[in-house]
């Protein structure tokens, strides 16, 4: 955690731009001769995606940090709510997390 | 066809102030005081930020980190969920430049590319002159960064001096920030993955800590691969 000397820190972070830059980087380089809907792309981005999907579902379920000291009832429950909104309210991104965040302060405080 | 240089400086202003700054602002505030709240410095979360320039990958470096993965894999797991950055390079570049453009600089511009500018210049480009949408673009990235990293600054200096509920509330912002705009993402194919994932993330987490995100990806990723493919397609998949 925060023992580990500046340093490495710095370079864990530098690592993690190098290794998102890489994407960007091989889009620009092979824009014209990679077909990104062909199957090996489309498993990458299926990989991205169930990755992403598990990340969230850790964060509210078993979160690392200062959340850990709220219940899960509420976790749930603001993120339930937050979520339902968007669609209630037609997609709408702000006003769903507004509402999400607010139930969740409601709730904790 | 807008074919003038201030009209696209303009028009890049309107599009850009307003929604997808506001959301950046926003996300990018949450993003600050997770860092803070991680106990990790401020130009770390700056560098993220302005480096990685994706909320997923953000999150996914500092919760790892703190739950004490090892190097190597957080840096892995960062890129494997910064993957969709490549797909969407592809289709936008081409359609920025000019033909036959391929200039250096589109290496530093792609750094700048984010899920608002992609769906801003998708949606603008055919009513802007070819030689301009490079201008459009730029101005309408420099706005969103310019407000993501005034939101991670003011969210990593603004959290301590929070009450705790709302500071609580500034981090649950994340995951819920974080879903609320994948959900928006209209695919058939993203969302099996988002819903398999999900599940797996969990469970992954219990038994392995270490890698659990890749083995997520792995797992979850083929199995929602093999899913699309046998599932009835009522629509096209992206």
């Amino acid at each position: 955690m925060t023992e580990l000397p500046g340093n490495a820190l710095a370079l864990l972070t530098l690592g993690a731009i190098a290794g998102t830059y890489i994407w960007r980087w091989a889009g620009v380089m092979f824009a014209a001769r990679v077909k990104s809907d062909g199957p090996v792309f489309q498993w990458v981005t299926f990989v991205s995606y169930a990755m992403l999907g598990g990340l969230i579902a850790r964060m509210v379920i078993l979160p690392i940090g200062p959340l850990m000291e709220t219940p899960l009832l509420f976790r749930a429950l603001a993120f339930v709510i937050g979520l339902g909104m968007f669609f209630a309210l037609g997609r709408r991104v702000l006003p769903a997390v507004f509402i999400g965040v607010a139930s969740f302060i409601f709730l904790v405080s | 066809m807008i074919s003038d240089a201030r009209t696209v400086t303009r028009l890049a202003i309107r599009d850009a102030v307003g929604f997808p700054s506001i959301t950046l602002l926003a996300s990018m505030t949450g993003f600050g005081s997770l860092v803070h709240e991680s106990g990790l410095p401020l130009v770390m979360a700056i560098a993220a930020t302005a480096g990685i320039w994706g909320l997923p990958g953000q999150l996914a470096l500092v919760e790892m980190h703190v739950a004490g993965v090892s190097a190597f894999f957080v840096i892995l797991a960062v890129s494997l969920a910064n993957a969709r950055f490549l797909p969407m390079v592809v289709s936008f570049m081409p359609l920025m430049n000019r033909e036959g453009s391929r200039t250096r600089w589109n290496f530093a511009l792609v750094q700048m590319l984010s899920i608002n500018s992609w769906a801003a210049g998708l949606k603008r480009f055919p009513e802007i002159e070819r030689n301009f949408r490079r201008r459009y673009y730029i101005v309408f990235a420099v706005i969103c960064m310019s407000a993501g990293i005034l939101g991670t600054v003011i969210g990593y200096l603004g959290v301590g001096l929070m009450p705790r509920p709302i500071a609580l509330g500034l981090i649950f912002m994340n995951p819920l920030f974080f879903a609320v705009l994948l959900a928006g993402i209209q695919s058939r194919a993203s969302m099996i993955a988002l819903i398999v994932g999900a599940p797996l993330g969990v469970i992954f987490h219990l038994v392995t800590p270490d890698l659990d995100l890749l083995l997520t990806g792995a797992v979850g990723g083929t199995l929602a691969f093999w899913l699309n493919k046998r599932l009835p397609h009522r629509e096209s998949t992206q």
